[in-house]
């Protein structure tokens, strides 16, 4: 087909863009390599959130996978290549995530002996908070998301070659069975990496908390990732404000989604007053933590609200940019939020967090350049709705 | 004929491509003052047509914040200035409370007000006299064409030229359109309209009226109206007689009223009853209280014998006498409690505990008129 030809051939990544990768990897590696033995109790639970922050990248991005191929939308097809390169880290993040298991006594006191001896309520829930159960659910998450990321991932590269419109038929039916197995999954995931690390409380709304985080840092890291490939011309400048707008109009529905799921988690909690359940709040208002509650009302709703409210915004560049790498930042601190002061009375911030957050940046930067360099294309040149996608209009 | 003012000349396009290119052109021939019309909208256009951002979000923007603020004011006057009230345990000033309630008003007024502002500011609704309504052009583009509409109010208007720039760029048809004579009176205050309105607003609220309040009527929430409990003076079936009006069983004793055991035995009172309450600073308040309001008008505020009542009723003697100075608690709670020969008993009016209260009091007064020795010191 001649669209190929003239249509993108794929720029390599400058090696300067490997050089600084490694190198900011190398920094953070070494900060958490120093940190874990300065205090690996923080260590811990730093990396517990980096786990579940790169979780949330590689899910989010195969939830909008999946959803895109559900819903037969158009628009997005020209970014399904960025997609697909987060999906495919989720075989490495897993792989990241194993440290968590060998950390489990450093970050979730459900697995002390003493704890469940002495704790009526810790024990009561040990038919579902016990360690070798936990195992074997991190064995079934991995799995089940390794192996839908490895054939959504398979149909739509083999389409470059063949052209099959099946595939496209295909992935959709995947999509149709991903979704279900989704949200119990990262309902489950959230239960089990963030809000058990506080044992004692629950919410239920709280898999619906973490998705909307997953889902909104996802389309943020999409979108910065798409505006500075496309700034230094890798897509031959084929993308036009339209397709972005797209991309800002759900940045800026999920900003008020989360809010909205945030906001419900509080009210209900607040209006019951129900000690078991208000002591988790208190504990975020209090210490030195309140601060964090601030940003967070602040940075993950106002302030990216008003920045994306208007229509302009949301086809403004530079606008979308700036605002993904805060929403990106903000889902960090968010998570930072809800497990942190799980483990530490006091507020804690410094030099391990930051190096943590170096570290993540590493991790996602040299997993893009080896994934981005071994794609043939950098849009599915084989799928039928490219040219709609192209000449996409709003 | 010949007053009719033009004004526009407007041409009918069949395809939307073609629209667009057109719309292009005329833009670029320098016309300012032209209009297009489509009976949907069309992606594009605006940037056609060289127009500026709508500025109808900032009504939105501002209608919305508004109804924010309007909403929470509001419950805060409601809930802490005019009505304060205790619900669940919150404060009064409960921020959380209010916003699910600001977030829906304020989507409530920045839909309706942006409508609104649309209808009446932007279109002067109900004015219908503007040219191009009821027009064949109009006709044509509300249903399946495209026009583009040229004013004669341009600085570079010229009829025939104007004519045929539009046919040049594919226009099917082209019209002049002329103002009317006569400003046209908007219809709704049309007194057959007004009259309609009148007729139709009754015969639905009597239909309305008529089918909730006799076809199915239904109360919306009855559970004050009906409660499990018996009215007085109504008829029973499961008693003997049967009605609400029935006496206590024998024997039956109301709270706080213990039958009073010594009414004809004043001696065993004094010997047997003891005071039960300690003379504190309240019992003496409730004490003072007491005897102010129902023994202070016969026996005067300091027991002195001094009534009120200018010889109405005869004079009691005083409370300081050594009679009463050496009767036990128990006499005295006696003769408030049954009275003494005209002095009526006051059990009916003044509770056991205000009675012992009133004990004490006289014992204060009788204690400031004949002190002991160990007071004077
Ligand atoms: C309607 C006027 C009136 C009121 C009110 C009244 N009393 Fe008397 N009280 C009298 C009269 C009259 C006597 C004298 C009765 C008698 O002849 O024995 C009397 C007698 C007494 C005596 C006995 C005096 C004695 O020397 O035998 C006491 C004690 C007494 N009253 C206390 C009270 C107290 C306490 C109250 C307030 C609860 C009260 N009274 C209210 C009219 C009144």
């Amino acid at each position: 087909m001649s669209m190929e030809q003239t249509l993108l051939q794929k720029k390599s990544l400058p090696d300067k863009f490997k050089k600084i990768s490694f190198l900011i990897f190398g920094i953070g590696l070494l900060t958490v390599i120093i940190s874990f033995f300065v205090d690996s109790h923080r260590f811990a639970f730093n990396y517990n959130i980096l786990f579940s922050f790169l979780v949330s990248i590689a899910l989010g991005n195969m939830f909008l996978f999946a959803i895109e191929y559900l819903a037969g939308a158009v628009w997005s097809t020209v970014f399904r290549r960025i997609n697909e390169i987060f999906i495919s880290f989720v075989p490495f993040v897993m792989v990241i995530g194993i440290v968590v298991l060998l950390e489990m006594h450093s970050i979730f006191h459900w697995t002390y002996k003493d704890v469940l001896e002495n704790d009526e309520i810790v024990r009561g829930k040990t038919p579902y908070l016990n360690e070798t159960f936990f195992i074997i659910r991190f064995f079934v998450y991995t799995l089940v998301w390794t192996l839908f990321a490895y054939f959504m991932r398979k149909n739509s590269l083999k389409q470059d070659t063949t052209y099959d419109q099946n595939l496209t038929y295909r992935n959709s039916k995947l999509s149709a069975f991903f979704i279900p197995i989704f949200a119990i999954t990262i309902t489950f995931f959230a239960i089990d990496y963030l809000m058990s690390t506080e044992p004692h409380w629950f919410s239920t709304i709280f898999g619906v908390y973490y998705f909307s985080g997953t889902v909104l840092s996802a389309l943020a890291i999409l979108t910065v990732v798409s505006i500075l490939l496309h700034e230094r011309s890798y897509f031959d400048k084929i993308l036009k404000p339209d397709h972005f707008y797209n991309l800002g109009a759900l940045l800026f529905a999920f900003v008020n989604f989360w809010a909205y799921i945030a906001f419900s988690q509080f009210l209900l909690i607040w209006y019951a007053n129900l000690p078991e359940e208000t002591f988790w709040m208190i504990h975020r208002w209090e210490n030195g933590w309140e601060i964090f509650s601030f940003i967070l009302i602040f940075g993950h709703f106002l302030i990216p609200y008003f920045a994306l409210l208007s229509q302009q915004a949301k086809s403004n560049l530079n606008r979308l940019k700036i605002v993904s790498i805060w929403l990106l930042i903000m889902h960090y601190v968010d998570i930072y939020w809800l497990t942190m002061p799980s483990g530490f009375k006091q507020l804690v911030f410094g030099w391990i967090e930051l190096g943590f957050i170096v570290f993540c940046v590493g991790i996602i930067m040299i997993l893009f350049y080896y994934r981005y360099e071994r794609m043939k294309n950098i849009i599915p040149v084989g799928d039928p709705k490219l040219k709609r996608s192209l000449e996409f209009k709003l | 004929m010949e007053n009719k003012i033009l004004y526009s000349v407007s041409g009918i396009f069949e395809d939307v491509n073609k629209l667009i290119s057109a719309v292009k052109t005329v833009t670029d021939s320098g016309y300012t003052k032209f209009d297009v019309h489509s009976p949907y909208p069309i992606h594009g256009l605006p940037q056609a047509m060289k127009l500026k951002p709508s500025k109808l979000g900032w009504v939105t923007l501002v209608f919305g914040l508004s109804g924010a603020l309007f909403a929470f004011l509001f419950m805060y006057w409601v809930n802490v200035i005019d009505y304060p009230l205790i619900v669940g345990g919150k404060p009064f000033y409960q921020l959380p409370a209010y916003v699910p309630v600001m977030f829906e008003v304020t989507v409530l007024s920045a839909a309706v007000f942006t409508v609104a502002w649309m209808l009446f500011i932007m279109f002067k609704f109900p004015n219908n006299s503007h040219p191009l309504i009821d027009t064949e052009y109009m006709r044509k583009v509300s249903v399946d064409k495209y026009g583009i509409t040229i004013q004669a109010s341009d600085p570079i208007f010229d009829l025939t030229r104007a004519k045929e720039f539009l046919q040049s760029l594919g226009a099917s048809e082209v019209f002049e359109i002329y103002f009317r004579e006569s400003n046209v009176k908007p219809k709704i205050f049309d007194k057959k309209f007004i009259l309609f309105l009148g007729i139709t607003s009754l015969i639905v609220s009597g239909v309305t009226y008529f089918i909730l309040n006799h076809l199915l009527f239904m109360s919306p929430f009855n559970w004050m109206h009906e409660q499990f409990r018996l009215n007085p003076q109504s008829k029973l079936t499961f008693t003997k007689p049967e009605t609400t009006n029935l006496t206590p069983v024998e024997g039956t004793v109301a709270r706080g009223f213990l039958p009073y055991p010594y009414t004809d035995r004043p001696d065993l009172a004094e010997k047997n009853l003891i005071n039960p309450l300690l003379p504190t600073e309240k019992t003496l308040k409730v004490g003072k209280e007491k005897y102010l309001t129902f023994c202070s008008p016969c026996h005067g505020n300091f027991g002195h014998g001094d009534s009120r009542l200018k010889g109405q009723f005869p004079n009691p003697p005083t409370l300081h006498s050594d009679k009463l100075r050496n009767m036990k608690d128990g006499g005295i709670y006696h003769i408030i409690t049954v009275g003494q020969n005209i002095m009526p008993g006051y059990a009916s009016q003044i509770s056991s505990d205000e009675r012992w209260a009133i004990v004490h009091y006289i014992r204060v007064l009788q204690r400031a008129i004949n002190p002991k020795e160990s007071d004077l010191k």
